[in-house]
């Protein structure tokens, strides 16, 4: 058992195995395409081959003859429309009139076998009209007619954000240098190894249960009982353990529902497994992004005021594409200082599959611009850009000019720690030509301030069961999707009452049995569901003491859970087994069970668009890149990386190092490689729906990473602890783009950074051309920006409501929330 | 196609090595060794991230030698010895790389971790002592989505340096980060 260290932790913050590691090695841990169960059936999905076609007539008689086949679904047969946010019910489990993309789910077989149900499916004789297709944001800006959805802002607009904190046209004139740059950022893909995979059973007592390779169970069952109109009680969603998620597996998808109402017309459990081809269809990944910066800064680089615009390209149906677009807006202010702000957001819906949250939702695509930026302007300023930056941090414990409550700030010690690490200023602008460093910084949520629907409930809840054994049985709705949600919850509770973490029951993500967690999405899990399990732990604590106390005749305040044992911490040979405390708190007072919930603290923002950009803790992160960059043929290659992530507080270190050097690898093909391309000119076909097409790093171009991880206690984090999944992903793909310019002087300024365009950008500095030594874009969509909310910073007297607020306002201050339904 | 399918089709069938056991499976003889562990043995340790040969995830060995499983049909398992992960443990506890695996916290989801398993095992089986670099090249077919390879790589040397008999631990700086 664990040795206490110096802060009398004695789990929390040791290197340890994972809870579950055991049946990962073995193959043991089932994921949703390893369960089957007695007559289970197949279930395949026809999609459409069109981008944009209205259905015209869909004949299914050919297909519902085929011997083994038990049922054949289409739009008409589950009309209700879903999605994840309330303001965007824009899907249907199955097209109902229009398709939007090509992969969009037109029909479903059940059959007996997946040949069976696959052979079926081309059976369904579907006309289609076809429309014309809206290809990208400037299609959309262009051709508000067809539209691809009959609501939104405008046209083929979906949304549209103007904000202003404080007059940002008095920053400009008061700034020393204005620059104004514009960028790109290409969408891409999670990836993730396992393809989706959903079983539904239906009992004859007409009791649903669907499982999952889901990240938020929570709000697949809540569109079931909406789309299924069947009471929620009767639902059960079990979400496997996911074979990697990353944001892509964070919405409701049409095989759960297809295969839960397969499952009730045919009373056989049915089974859907995405294709690698199907999962590039489902996406939801990185939003393609437009950009463009102006920022104006002082002598010594402090932000005077910036103006960020994004369009970014959505892709087909809403999903989280509210709120992305308000991500690429929020997070500017929550790392330097900025004293005017103002921020106009797109989002246009195309004929491509949708947009939603990958990996850093919404905020590697500013965060890219504003890194680039800075080191542009520290150039500019003859300012060292790691310097510069460390003057104009954020303050801890401050308010930012959107009302951004930030609390523990560890990002001087993250720039500190690889400035050194990587030895930075013997080597910047030092190195022979072919070879640079770059590096950048970021800051990331950890978890979003407010539900994804309104509700004034816990945003996590946990259920603890002490038995007379000695068991503790912890029941969270979290979903481990690898990132060791199900350790977490173990490690928190053992620390508390000074059991085994491996003595640790652990039962996640199951809706019958499991109290709500909002699910893995927004590093929030940690945090949220840690402080449940942590209040939890404390209560059981808190029955368990008094009736040692009576035996050991020792004050509470004295007795010590640990090592499996309840004891006075002044004379350690007293004490009783952690069974047979729990044996004398039961006989004292019943059985033992005790809940914990988590709500995070109300955000200061009380302005329509608040909602998106509050958490209860920001993480940091630093990053120095070294890049090789063959001038002959463009190619970049990153032999190392030096990263620092200030994390608050390790509740685990190894697995904190892991998701550290993740976000590294993750953030390095977005850098280089990965792209979510199209044929344009040919309908927008998917490029390259494949694993061997679609590039991602493998072992050969993973670099060298040395994990610096800070740790400086939040308050709000139990035991101090802040977020990881995503955060470190964010300073890599800049630091990459600037550590290209250090090596050879071209820039860069949209990723992926291809060969092609580093050749591009190094041949227009050869001959002096114009925009010489630049590749990127050269103009930003004009799109009919709104007149902006304006909301005085804290430091003009502002109270965190608009000026002159409307009605609407009004209402929305009112709840401080974006995007709801009323 | 078969359009007009009558009936079932005949079954295959075979008899191989399984994990050291002797075995008999019937199965359609379309199904490739990936489908005929999962579907008709019921061995669901393998796999699968493509079906296509792409991604590594489904990797096996037969005789011995990394195999896509996705890639070979089943038929051409006859009389040929097959390794998947659930051979890996025994009742004396886990293979050295499962432990070192486990330890390193190189499964994270753990869904690419049977197929880097038996192709690490594959490389140690060869190469008692290998570099970075040779470990690399022998993992360059298998994809991770979770790890950024780093905690697989420290977990093959891991276990690579036990069964050379060393008496290994992991780096400090592979658990706590750098100081
Ligand atoms: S499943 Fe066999 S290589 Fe991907
Ligand atoms: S551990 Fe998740 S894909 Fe490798």
């Amino acid at each position: 058992m664990a040795k206490s260290d110096g802060n009398g932790l004695r789990v929390v913050g040791r290197a340890q195995r994972k809870v579950d590691a055991t049946p990962k090695v073995t193959g043991e841990t089932l994921f949703a395409d390893d369960l089957s169960f007695p007559q289970m059936v197949y279930c395949k999905t026809l999609r459409s081959p069109h981008a944009h076609a209205r259905i015209i007539r869909i004949d299914t008689s050919r297909a519902e003859k085929e011997a083994g086949v038990l049922g054949v679904l289409t739009g008409t047969d589950l009309p209700i429309p879903f999605g994840i946010l309330p303001v965007s019910q824009d899907e249907h489990a199955l097209a109902l009139d229009t398709v939007r993309f090509i992969g969009d789910p037109v029909a479903a077989v059940a059959a007996v076998s997946e040949e069976i149900a696959g052979e079926a499916i081309h059976l369904i004789d579907v006309e289609y009209e076809q429309l014309r297709e809206i290809t990208s944001v400037e299609d959309a800006l262009a051709n508000p007619e067809p539209r691809i959805h009959d609501y939104g802002d405008s046209g083929n607009l979906h949304k549209l954000i103007s904000l202003e904190f404080g007059t940002v046209a008095d920053g400009f004139d008061a700034a020393h240098l204005v620059r104004e740059d514009l960028f790109f950022y290409e969408g891409s893909t999670h990836l993730p190894i396992e393809q989706h995979a959903a079983v539904a059973m239906y009992s004859a007592d007409h009791r649903l249960t669907l499982w999952s390779s889901t990240q938020t169970p929570h709000y697949v069952h809540i569109a079931l009982e909406k789309v299924l109109e069947m009471p929620a009680s009767r639902i059960r969603v079990i979400a496997c353990p996911n074979g990697g998620g990353f944001g892509g597996k964070s919405d409701p998808f049409s095989h759960e529902i297809v295969v839960s109402k397969l499952a009730m017309m045919t009373g056989r459990p049915v089974k859907a497994t995405l294709t690698r081809e199907e999962v590039f269809y489902c996406h939801r990944g990185r939003h393609p992004t437009h950009m463009w910066v102006r920022t104006g800064v002082t002598k010594d680089g402090h932000i005077t005021a910036m103006h960020f615009r994004t369009a970014l390209d959505g892709g087909g149906y809403g999903s989280y594409g509210v709120a992305s677009t308000y991500y690429t807006g929020a997070l500017q202010t929550v790392t330097y200082q900025v004293d005017r702000y103002k921020f106009e957001g797109a989002r246009a819906f195309t004929n491509k599959p949708p947009c939603g949250p990958k990996r850093g939702h919404g905020t590697p695509q500013p965060r890219f611009a504003l890194e680039v930026q800075m080191d542009k302007i520290a150039e500019q300023l003859k300012l060292d850009p790691a310097d510069m930056r460390l003057k104009h941090l954020v303050p801890a414990d401050s308010l930012t000019a959107n009302y951004l409550r930030v609390g523990s700030m560890g990002l001087a010690e993250c720039i500190n720690k690889v400035v050194t690490g990587s030895n930075w200023k013997e080597r910047f602008r030092r190195l022979p030509h072919g070879r640079g460093v770059g590096i950048a910084c970021s800051s990331y949520i950890s978890g979003a301030g407010l539900p994804i629907y309104w509700n004034n409930m816990p945003h996590s809840g946990v259920q603890l069961q002490c038995d007379r054994s000695g068991g503790v049985t912890v029941f969270c709705g979290s979903t481990d999707i690898g990132q060791g949600s199900d350790s977490v919850l173990a490690y928190i509770v053992a620390e508390v009452l000074g059991v085994d973490p491996f003595e640790i029951r652990v039962v996640t993500a199951d809706t019958d049995l499991t109290p709500v967690d909002l699910g893995s999405y927004s590093s929030r899990v940690t945090l949220m569901s840690g402080n449940a399990a942590l209040q939890a732990a404390e209560r059981a604590r808190e029955l368990i003491a008094p009736e040692v106390a009576k035996q050991l005749d020792v004050p509470t305040s004295r007795l010590v859970f640990a090592e499996s044992r309840v004891f006075d911490g002044e004379n350690p040979e007293t004490g009783t087994t952690f069974a047979e405390a729990v044996q004398a708190a039961e006989a004292a007072v019943g059985t033992i069970g005790t809940v914990g919930s988590y709500t995070p603290p109300a955000s200061a923002g009380r302005y329509r668009g608040s909602g998106v950009g509050p958490s209860p803790a920001y993480s940091y992160s630093a990053a120095v890149v070294e890049v090789h960059v063959e001038p002959d043929s463009g190619i970049v290659r990153v032999p190392k990386v030096w990263i620092a992530h200030d994390i608050g507080q390790c509740i685990n270190p190894t697995t904190v190092m892991g998701q550290v050097e993740g976000s590294v690898y993750m953030g390095l093909g977005e850098a280089l490689m990965e792209e979510m391309a199209y044929r344009a000119n040919r309908r927008v076909v998917h490029k390259c729906p494949s694993m061997l097409e679609y590039k991602s790093p493998t072992t050969l171009e993973m670099c060298e990473v040395e994990t610096y991880l800070v740790t400086d206690p939040d308050p709000n984090g139990p035991f101090g602890a802040k977020e990881v999944g995503q955060g470190p992903l964010l300073p890599i793909m800049p630091a990459v783009a600037n550590a290209v310019y250090d090596a050879v002087g071209v820039r860069v300024d949209e990723v992926p950074i291809t060969p092609e365009k580093v050749l591009t950008a190094l041949k227009r500095k050869a001959n002096g051309k114009e925009g010489g030594g630049r590749y990127g874009p050269t103009h930003f969509p004009e799109i009919p920006w709104p007149d902006p909310t304006r909301v005085p910073p804290p430091w003009e007297g502002g109270d965190g409501k608009a000026i002159r607020p409307s009605d609407e306002d009004a209402k929305a201050a009112a709840v401080a929330q974006p995007e709801r339904q009323h | 196609m078969a359009k007009n399918r009558k009936g079932p089709l005949t079954k295959a069938h075979i008899s191989f090595e399984l994990n050291g056991e002797h075995t008999e499976v019937a199965f359609a003889p379309h199904k490739t060794l990936l489908e005929v562990l999962r579907e008709d043995l019921r061995l669901t340790g393998t796999k699968h991230g493509c079906e296509l040969g792409e991604c590594g995830t489904c990797a096996l060995l037969v005789d011995g030698r990394p195999v896509l499983s996705c890639l070979v049909l089943g038929l051409a398992c006859a009389g040929r010895s097959v390794r998947t992960v659930e051979g890996m443990a025994s009742a004396a506890g886990l293979h050295p790389l499962q432990e070192a695996f486990a330890e390193m916290g190189a499964a994270q989801c753990g869904y690419c971790t049977p197929g880097f398993l038996l192709t690490a095992e594959a490389l140690l089986n060869g190469n008692a002592e290998p570099s970075r670099d040779e470990i690399k090249d022998a993992l360059a077919g298998n994809l991770c989505r979770c790890t950024g390879y780093i905690k697989i790589y420290e977990a093959v040397e891991l276990a690579a340096a036990r069964m050379r008999g060393e008496d290994a631990r992991p780096a400090e700086k592979s658990l706590y980060g750098e100081v």
